[in-house]
């Protein structure tokens, strides 16, 4: 009787769940399947849509300017994720023995800014910073390095380098400060214990605090490969992919194709691409660094 | 001790240079800001005669009273909802053990990585369908969707840390599971939903790639999208658009500084978790 009731209610409980469902069903689920059933097909997104087979796919893929678009992505991660992750743990070692301080907790306020203003924000500023008058090269200048002064945004070589720049700086707080909450998570007896037995700051950093962040370097780099590889913003801001191709990203293609030149089909076929790409970076990364405890 | 103090030395210079490294581009636009509209300043120059009036132009050449207004409505159309539906299947999932629980919070966490540009095109056609294309509810529903995986996870991690006890008594006491959600646990679990809010505003409110595909009018996007239309407009007038950067972040900045704490504790949790 009572078991009978218990499993009632726990049937009725689905009825908790449908509005949450609803939602993601109509708007993501569904959505998803679409660009799955549009990639198969040619489509200008006003007349009928003729089959397609997998020739979206083998066009995003041989296509060089599709392609290129890619390998962006995957050369944004070199500026989006290592150079963040690996910065963050060298700032966040340093500043670890003082993260309680006045200053660190202004300092926690301060890098966290760029986290939290729009990332079209972000770009427009640095579009400023970087171009021919701004002010990286009034410092360049400064420091007598006149010869390397461009408008770096628009230069074919750097463009896509200075994308990436912008997305360090976005993400370089973030991952400091993940880093840093790990480390205030390690037993300080360890490092008097390292201390005791001679150990140098270096010895410290690769024995004890890089074992302990396992989990959060994890997060840092999952989040990080997803923002590059799904970067969409900043670029639209910054270049607009250009100049030509030169800093083209997915997303952006993506956006292009649908929207301006109309070819629903080729947009939907890269769409899937991406999808996969970040759930196939995005999944491992987490597999490998999920803390076994739990 | 010597290291110590000499270590704690490098921190502290570290922490002036990545301050500086940070807050540098917010000064240079602001500069920028106060120089004559229509000029091409040098990237840090104090100008001879600050502008000021940059930013009463701005102000009304980005037509910021109605941005303000339509960001705010759909910051009011996403985050009450979003809470609402998510607390409750994150009770149901997490608390309350239903059948297939385990199946459906998959079918949720799948969805955490999931880039929007992977669906906005159909997103596109759904709104049109739907008679909703170019109003701000193309931009909140799709956007409550998008943000259900992340909500769910989030409330569901809460609940499942809720003691079973808890309900037991209140079962005793002859409440049904509608009154065990609202009067018990919906109060107790505060904390996660008042730094889900604030996770979702800003997530609401920097929203770019839904605005500018599925609302044409500027005047009915978020503030993001309204100001990739600024850019767009006023490009080349470098002061101008500065002062209007500079204005269109001011909502964000001060929310940020007001809840500082809640906000970096959230973010830190919220990537985290996700």
């Amino acid at each position: 009787m009572k078991a009978a009731a218990q499993r009632r209610r726990n049937w009725a409980g689905w009825l908790f769940v449908l509005p949450a469902a609803a939602f993601y069903v109509v708007f993501v689920i569904q959505p998803l399947a679409m660009t799955v059933q549009y990639s198969l097909y040619s489509w200008d997104g006003i007349g009928v849509a003729t089959w397609n087979g997998v020739q979206n796919y083998l066009r995003v893929f041989t296509d060089p300017d599709l392609f290129a678009a890619i390998l962006n992505a995957l050369k944004l991660i070199v500026f989006f994720s290592a150079v963040p992750v690996m910065l963050g743990l060298a700032i966040a070692a340093t500043i670890r023995r003082i993260a309680a301080s006045r200053l660190a907790l202004v300092a926690r306020t301060v890098i966290f800014l760029p986290q939290v203003i729009p990332l079209v924000a972000a770009g427009i500023t640095w579009s400023w910073l970087l171009s021919s008058t701004g002010l990286v090269n009034q410092l360049l200048t400064a420091v007598g390095l006149e010869g390397i002064t461009r408008a770096w945004l628009g230069d074919f070589s750097t463009a896509l380098p200075a994308v990436g720049v912008i997305g360090a700086w976005v993400l370089l707080g973030l991952c400091t400060l993940l880093l840093l909450a790990g480390m205030s998570k390690i037993d300080p007896a360890l490092y008097e214990a390292a201390r005791l037995d001679g150990a140098g700051p270096l010895r410290e950093f690769f024995s004890i605090t890089l074992p302990s962040l396992r989990q959060e370097i994890g997060v840092c780099v999952t989040v990080t490969v997803v923002a590059a590889l799904a970067s969409f913003d900043i670029v639209y801001i910054s270049t607009q992919g250009g100049p030509g191709n030169a800093s083209m990203v997915p997303g952006l293609e993506i956006y292009y194709l649908a929207f301006s030149e109309r070819e629903v089909g080729l947009a939907s076929a890269l769409a899937v691409v991406l999808t996969v790409l970040v759930i196939a970076c995005a999944l491992p990364i987490q597999w490998l660094t999920r803390d076994r405890s739990s | 001790m010597k290291t110590a103090r000499r270590e704690a030395w490098t921190g502290r210079v570290l922490l002036l240079v990545l301050m500086a490294a940070t807050l540098m581009p917010f000064v240079s636009l602001f500069v920028t800001a106060l120089h004559p509209s229509g000029s091409y300043p040098l990237g840090l120059d104090w100008p001879d005669d600050p502008q000021w009036g940059n930013f009463a132009t701005a102000f009304t050449a980005a037509r910021m009273t109605e941005l303000l207004k339509s960001s705010v409505l759909i910051v009011l159309g996403v985050v009450p909802i979003s809470l609402v539906v998510a607390t409750m299947a994150g009770f149901a999932i997490g608390h309350l053990r239903i059948p297939g629980r385990r199946f459906v919070f998959v079918a949720f966490v799948l969805g955490l990585t999931l880039p929007f540009e992977g669906i906005v095109t159909p997103l596109y056609y759904l709104a049109r369908d739907m008679g909703i294309l170019n109003t701000r509810w193309a931009i909140i529903l799709p956007l409550i969707g998008l943000f259900m995986p992340f909500s769910v996870f989030w409330m569901r991690a809460h609940f499942v840390n809720m003691p079973e006890e808890l309900s037991e008594s209140a079962r005793i006491d002859g409440a049904s599971t509608w009154q065990l959600f609202w009067k018990v646990h919906v109060p107790l679990a505060a904390p996660a939903t008042s730094s889900l809010a604030i996770l979702l505003f800003l997530w609401t409110w920097n929203q770019f790639l839904l605005a500018i595909v599925l609302v044409d009018d500027p005047l009915q996007r978020t503030m993001s999208g309204a100001l990739g239309a600024f850019q767009g407009q006023w490009g080349t007038d470098i002061p101008l658009l500065c002062a209007g950067s500079l204005l269109i972040l001011t909502p964000t900045l001060l929310v940020f500084l007001i809840f500082q704490r809640r906000f970096v504790t959230a973010l830190l949790q919220g990537s985290l978790k996700g």
